[in-house]
């Protein structure tokens, strides 16, 4: 299956690259250390007003911090909860999805039922309660977007398994004697990388949101900068610079809508002619 | 449809009911780190320590403690507040009140408007309407709820001072009331005043949640009546001298509500789970903001009861919607 570019896989996929970059180079990028306070300098707003100050581009915060630095910075846990994150999620997801979808019997009922379970739980309610058990900090957002999300992988990779399991070649494969796992991974799974691929982009534009919302509600790392923790600063002095809650809106928004963007563009290149 | 079939789908939510509670119990009892050690200060004594572990049952085994859990919740036993030493089951069902009017608010909000956008779209078909809604339920789907929240306080409550920005009542008023269901009472008692000055706190939140579901409610009762449209029974109905108004609203609409509210219904639980964080962002007292301030001080049993609350709801609503198609579909209703 040949890739077809397409303008959504263009734009979503250079943007996450240029979002990977800022991530790996934030040291090199921004221009103060996120952290450092500046009480001469509170409030600063950025470059277009006229009482700016031409070192600190963005403006600064209520404790006179740099917003461009906090923002750069900001990057590296939105980028490190949505990959291990999702790659958590994704994994067990997916491998109990497939495993469900094709032993049926017993094995399908273990997961469903425990699927059920968990959507069971609003969201967010799982998220805090990790928190309150494992205390704030990255590990606990990185765990609470695999608790949230793996149940939508699961869901979707054992319908589809379902569907692909009666299929001609899966059961040629079977009278050639191929065994269970072969035929999982080396027949099944390969026709279900594209729909696996535009769900992994959804979850990660997710994976960012639950990033953004527990560091807002100051249940992530308190000691590194956080786009959520951006906008909780922001929050309260909202009247004396607009700036702060706006710009940390603004990068969440705007990675979210490229992840999708980015979903977008890998279903329609991965999609069949004849669909 | 008949109660026994009711009954047979509340039984099959038992299993999954234990599930949550298990869940819940492993979560909380067995990973490390000890509610006692949130209780007790610097002068507390060994004894102290031990009294309080066995009055909370934490000296007892993991299955022991897992049984005498389930005992206790069938007992209607949700165990004592640790910080505000007052029954659970007695706190929680004091705070659902005030969430369960601002989901159905929500609800409420997002049918008719979501009802209406569909609607219109299709009444002007090509026309500004249909564009319109299709825009507007782009922007309202692609935003996450979070940042519309944000964006309501924001615009509606600081930039422009339309609405209060957190809270449910005026602290004020609030002693007026005798029951919890605020907003309820207000109405029934005839209190325009009092209702008023709850809606207007309640705008916000509810709006925060009702905008993602009122697109997605548009969008596929759109879809749906365009498909309605084209069955024989609308050239039947013109054929009669039927206006298009009448058409649409009592023959294309009856068919388009069945596949609409299978979409929605599944919306609606989400709905439901996003009262949590609606409720942080504007400081609304209701048992979002009673989980994740008894999760800042590990109150456990509060923990515990809010989510056993949540769960029960969740798979009520479940029921709800399920039993909702029969209502909608004759042909389900008599089969």
């Amino acid at each position: 299956m040949r890739p077809r570019w397409n303008l959504p896989l263009l734009l979503g996929g250079g943007g996450v690259a240029v979002l990977l970059l800022v991530g790996l180079l934030a040291p090199w990028l921004a221009p103060h250390d996120p952290m450092e306070q500046d009480l001469l300098a509170q409030n600063l707003p950025p470059f277009w007003s006229a009482a700016r100050d031409p070192a600190y581009l963005l403006g600064t915060d209520s404790l006179g911090r740099d917003l461009l630095s906090r923002l750069i910075w900001g990057v590296r846990p939105a980028l490190l909860v949505m990959l291990a994150g999702t790659s958590l999620s994704g994994g067990v997801g997916m491998l109990l999805g497939l495993v469900a979808g094709y032993l049926g019997g017993w094995a399908d009922a273990l997961v469903s039922r425990t699927v059920e379970v968990f959507m069971s739980f609003p969201p967010m309610l799982l998220a805090i309660v990790l928190a309150a058990v494992i205390g704030p900090g990255l590990n606990t957002v990185i765990l609470a977007v695999a608790l949230i999300g793996w149940t939508r992988f699961a869901r979707v990779m054992r319908a589809e398994t379902l569907k692909l399991r009666e299929q001609d070649f899966v059961l040629a494969a079977r009278l050639m004697a191929v065994g269970g796992g072969r035929i999982l991974f080396g027949e099944i799974l390969p026709n279900l990388t594209p729909i696996a691929l535009a769900l992994l982009s959804l979850e990660m534009g997710r994976a960012i949101v639950v990033e953004a919302v527990l560091a807002f509600i100051g249940f992530s790392s308190s000691d590194i900068p956080t786009w959520g923790g951006v906008v909780a600063d922001g929050r309260d002095t909202f009247n004396q610079a607009w700036w702060v809650i706006t710009s940390g809106m603004a990068c969440i928004l705007a990675s979210v809508l490229l992840l999708n963007l980015l979903g977008d563009g890998l279903r329609r290149a991965t999609q069949r002619g004849d669909e | 449809m008949t109660a026994s079939t009711v009954l047979r789908r509340l039984l099959q939510a038992l299993p999954t009911l234990f599930g949550v509670v298990l869940i819940i119990f492993v979560l909380l009892r067995v990973v490390p780190g000890d509610p006692i050690s949130m209780m007790v200060t610097g002068e507390s004594t060994p004894d102290d320590i031990a009294r309080l572990r066995r009055a909370y049952g934490l000296d007892q085994p993991i299955p022991m403690q897992f049984a005498l859990y389930l005992a206790a919740l069938a007992r209607g036993d949700f165990g004592t507040s640790i910080t505000m030493k007052q029954d659970v089951l007695g706190l929680v069902l004091q705070r659902l009140p005030a969430t369960l009017e601002l989901a159905l608010c929500a609800f409420v909000l997002a049918t008719t408007t979501g009802m209406l956008a569909g609607l219109a779209a299709v009444r002007w078909r090509r026309h500004w309407p249909e564009a319109a809604v299709e825009g507007a339920s782009a922007v309202a789907l692609a935003i996450p709820e979070f940042l519309w929240a944000l964006i309501l306080v924001l615009a509606l409550s600081v930039a422009l001072p339309l609405f209060p920005s957190s809270g449910r009542v005026d602290p004020v008023v609030a002693t007026a009331f005798h029951t919890q269901f605020y907003l309820l009472e207000s109405l029934v008692t005839l209190q325009p005043h009092l209702a008023a000055e709850l809606l207007s706190h309640l705008a916000l939140p509810a709006l925060a949640l009702a905008i993602p579901l009122a697109a997605i409610i548009a969008r596929v009762l759109r879809t749906a009546l365009l498909e309605a449209m084209r069955q024989d029974y609308m050239l039947l109905a013109q054929v009669k001298g039927l206006s298009p108004n009448a058409a649409l609203l009592r023959h294309a609409l009856p068919n388009a509500l069945i596949p609409t509210v299978t979409v929605a219904g599944v919306q609606v639980v989400l709905l439901l789970g996003g009262t949590v964080l609606v409720e942080l962002i504007f400081a609304y007292p209701g048992l979002g903001n009673m989980l994740y301030r008894a999760a800042v001080n590990r109150d456990l049993p509060v923990i515990q009861g809010v989510t056993m609350v949540f769960s029960v709801l969740f798979v009520l609503l479940n029921l709800a919607v399920d039993l909702s198609y029969a209502l909608l579909d004759p042909r389900i209703r008599q089969a």
